[in-house]
């Protein structure tokens, strides 16, 4: 059979950050099938060093545009854990609700926004907007809703302003409470019209068995702290992250790479889903089993499905928590803090998978070493392995042409949601 | 779209990321109650981080991010020779933003402790005005989309656009905020260039001066202030240098 095959993409697109996917098949034989992030390092890691610890979540969430919520929430956590602060029970359910915010706002921007495009043929959402108005208007009232939750709660979507180590220093009013809580519930005829949407779409049929990795649901499905787990059956408390990521160096990539019992690994809404679906809203498992969903899922095209789901889970569970806090009052939202010497470990769920800051502080209450472990950065080696084995897979065909493998491995990359200037903090 | 019997002219925008988080990209798909009506007043010709078609025919370019790797010199070089019009979007692009921070470790020893024995390429970071010259800047960290949208009705419909030159201060009266000093809080609202209405402030954070100074900014008066109220001077001196956006103004 002589098949010849040559995808050259640099930067790829409807993604954040620059990656380049290489692939080349001469007479049949696979010369090269690569993913490399070529993103330009930022040092973050370098710079949270001597900040205080008053600093350190607004420095952080600028690692990420799109989770910079995640970040500013990882970081506090893990200055609250070196200090021994615990949270005020209001203030963590105005962090979930606002976390909640940007899980939507963040999944939605994804699926209609980024992934959409691909199955109507389209180069982008904005030819959509005339061809396809309803659903335009679909996506663009939805994550409209996503980025006034995080606003009010969170003070702002992009780089939030209300979050402090030892609780929030700003509580929403009740009547924008209550208007979100509407606005909230019609949302979910709009979700389930898009569910529909999907549930037409051919998702690539594409299994590679894959360890998955996400934070370990107790009683609720998890965003926010908690144990560590893996599909392989790995377990590790939220502090000792460092045997579950076990990040090292690869020479082509600018970003990390991660792996656990096997050569990569994947975390984000599949793996989350994957980890701990018997914990979802019993509305979004029923959208899961609409949409052929089942743990543990092995393909990864179905993470945009994964991330639709888990966008009904946290519309019904913000719709709670509005009307915990609203029947609780505001109480107290900031703890009392006092710095001292040690370290802190902070996991948190990021849209796109399992986020993690460690810090060491001086008695001042300043950083003497900072480590961010970021989900794409853990995802970057598993993405690199799928694009191997997807040209195994479908590349052996006399049907198959460049054009139709670029589209497919750039799918298959952008399934993930990507956050690439993120892995390379 | 005729406005008043007139065809406007549509301008072709190509949006361009260096070194930064994206967010700033981002701003211009939000505002989702007039996504359409941008969108559709504008001819979108490159914005990689929403779309994959492609074109290298554009009258003006929106840049986000500062320069941190030789390429992204080259890079940048060539797009100022294709763009009439050069806008800077944000604090990263316009002033290095966050990642100037990196400018006061040793690049070496930096690279040792992240990649350990493999070292990536890494300059210091440089706003986008220090290697081509910028046409029009929009400060920000992230953004205010309100503002790209001005700018863009003024060059498509040569409306006046021009950003606040009054400071923070006057856009906290405006939202009833309490001044940050009454609650022995430090803020730099009072010598920071408005246009951002001032959430900081109002999330209880304090101004961090990411749009850069206002336009005569009253410093002798501000600085002692701050020392007045008893501010301890690092802390001062961090804030002022977190965005890279004061650094010409000398602390007396």
């Amino acid at each position: 059979m002589k098949i010849n095959l040559n995808v050259d993409v640099r930067h790829i697109t409807r993604v954040e950050g620059h990656g380049n996917i290489k692939i080349k098949v001469e007479n049949g034989e696979i010369k090269e099938a690569r993913w490399d992030v070529v993103e330009t390092p930022r040092f973050f890691e370098v710079m949270l060093k001597n900040k205080h610890y008053s600093t350190a979540g607004l420095l952080a969430s600028r690692i990420c545009g799109i989770c910079s919520i995640s970040h500013c929430l990882c970081s506090i956590r893990a200055t609250e854990n070196a200090f021994k602060v615990v949270v005020p029970e209001t203030a963590a359910k105005l962090r979930l609700l606002a976390k909640h915010g940007e899980t939507f706002q963040s999944h939605i921007l994804h699926v209609l926004f980024l992934a959409a495009p691909d199955f109507f043929n389209e180069p982008s959402v904005i030819p959509l907007i005339e061809k396809k108005p309803d659903l335009a208007a679909i996506a663009i009232r939805l994550k409209g809703l996503g980025n006034r939750l995080c606003d009010t709660v969170a003070g702002r979507t992009t780089h939030p302003v209300a979050f402090q180590v030892g609780g929030v220093s700003m509580v929403p009013q009740k009547r924008h409470l209550l208007g979100l809580r509407d606005e909230l519930k019609r949302s979910l005829d709009d979700l389930q019209t898009v569910a529909d949407l999907f549930s037409t779409f051919t998702i690539p049929d594409f299994i590679r068995e894959t360890e998955f990795v996400s934070l370990k649901g107790e009683k609720k499905y998890p965003f926010i702290g908690g144990s560590l787990i893996s599909s392989d059956g790995v377990e590790h408390k939220e502090q000792d992250y460092q045997p579950m990521t076990n990040e090292y160096v690869d020479k082509n990539n600018t970003s990390k790479w991660s792996k656990l019992s096997r050569e990569s690994y994947a975390v984000g809404a599949l793996a989350r889903f994957n980890n701990n679906a018997q914990l979802l809203h019993p509305k979004a498992s029923e959208v899961a089993a609409s949409l052929g969903l089942k743990p543990v899922c092995h393909n990864p095209f179905m993470n945009n499905i994964a991330q639709l789901v888990e966008c009904f889970h946290v519309v019904h569970e913000a719709i709670c928590l509005i009307d915990e806090l609203v029947e609780s009052g505001p109480g107290e939202t900031m703890a009392k803090v006092t710095p001292k010497a040690g370290e802190g470990v902070g996991a948190v769920e990021a849209p796109r998978g399992i986020l993690f800051h460690h810090y060491k502080y001086d008695k001042t209450g300043r950083i003497l070493m900072a480590n961010c472990v970021v989900p794409t950065t853990q995802n970057n080696a598993n993405i690199h392995q799928d694009i191997k084995s997807l040209v195994k897979k479908f590349a052996m065909t006399k049907e198959m042409t460049d054009e139709k493998l670029e589209l497919l491995s750039s799918m298959l990359v952008r399934s993930y949601d990507p956050c690439i200037s993120c892995s390379v903090h | 779209m005729k406005y008043l019997g007139i065809e406007p002219q549509k301008p072709k925008i190509a949006i361009f990321d260096f070194t930064s988080c994206e967010g700033c990209e981002l701003q211009l798909i939000n505002k989702e109650e007039t996504l359409a009506d941008f969108l559709n007043a504008v001819e979108i010709v490159r914005f990689r981080e929403a779309s994959s078609s492609y074109s290298d025919d554009y009258d003006i370019a929106l840049i986000e991010g500062s320069v941190s790797r030789n390429d992204e010199v080259k890079r940048l070089e060539n797009i100022r020779k294709t763009a009439k019009i050069l806008v800077t979007l944000g604090s990263c692009a316009c002033f290095g933003g966050v990642n100037q921070l990196k400018n006061e470790f040793d690049l070496k020893s930096m690279n040792r402790e992240v990649y350990g024995n493999d070292p990536k390429e890494t300059i210091n970071v440089r706003p986008i005005k220090d290697i081509v010259p910028v046409d029009i800047e929009i400060p920000g960290c992230p953004v205010s989309k309100a503002e790209v949208e001005s700018l863009i009705c003024h060059l498509v419909w040569d409306s006046p656009f021009q950003i606040p030159v009054y400071s923070v201060c006057v856009e906290c009266k405006q939202r009833f905020t309490t001044c940050l000093f009454e609650k022995g809080q430090l803020c730099l609202g009072p010598i920071t260039r408005a246009g951002c209405n001032a959430p900081c402030p109002a999330g209880g954070s304090g101004c961090w001066g990411c749009r850069g100074p206002s336009v005569e900014a009253n410093y002798k008066s501000f600085f002692s202030i701050v020392k007045e109220k008893g501010f301890n001077d690092i802390e001062f001196r961090e804030r002022l240098n977190f965005f890279g956006a004061f650094g010409e103004v000398k602390i007396s």
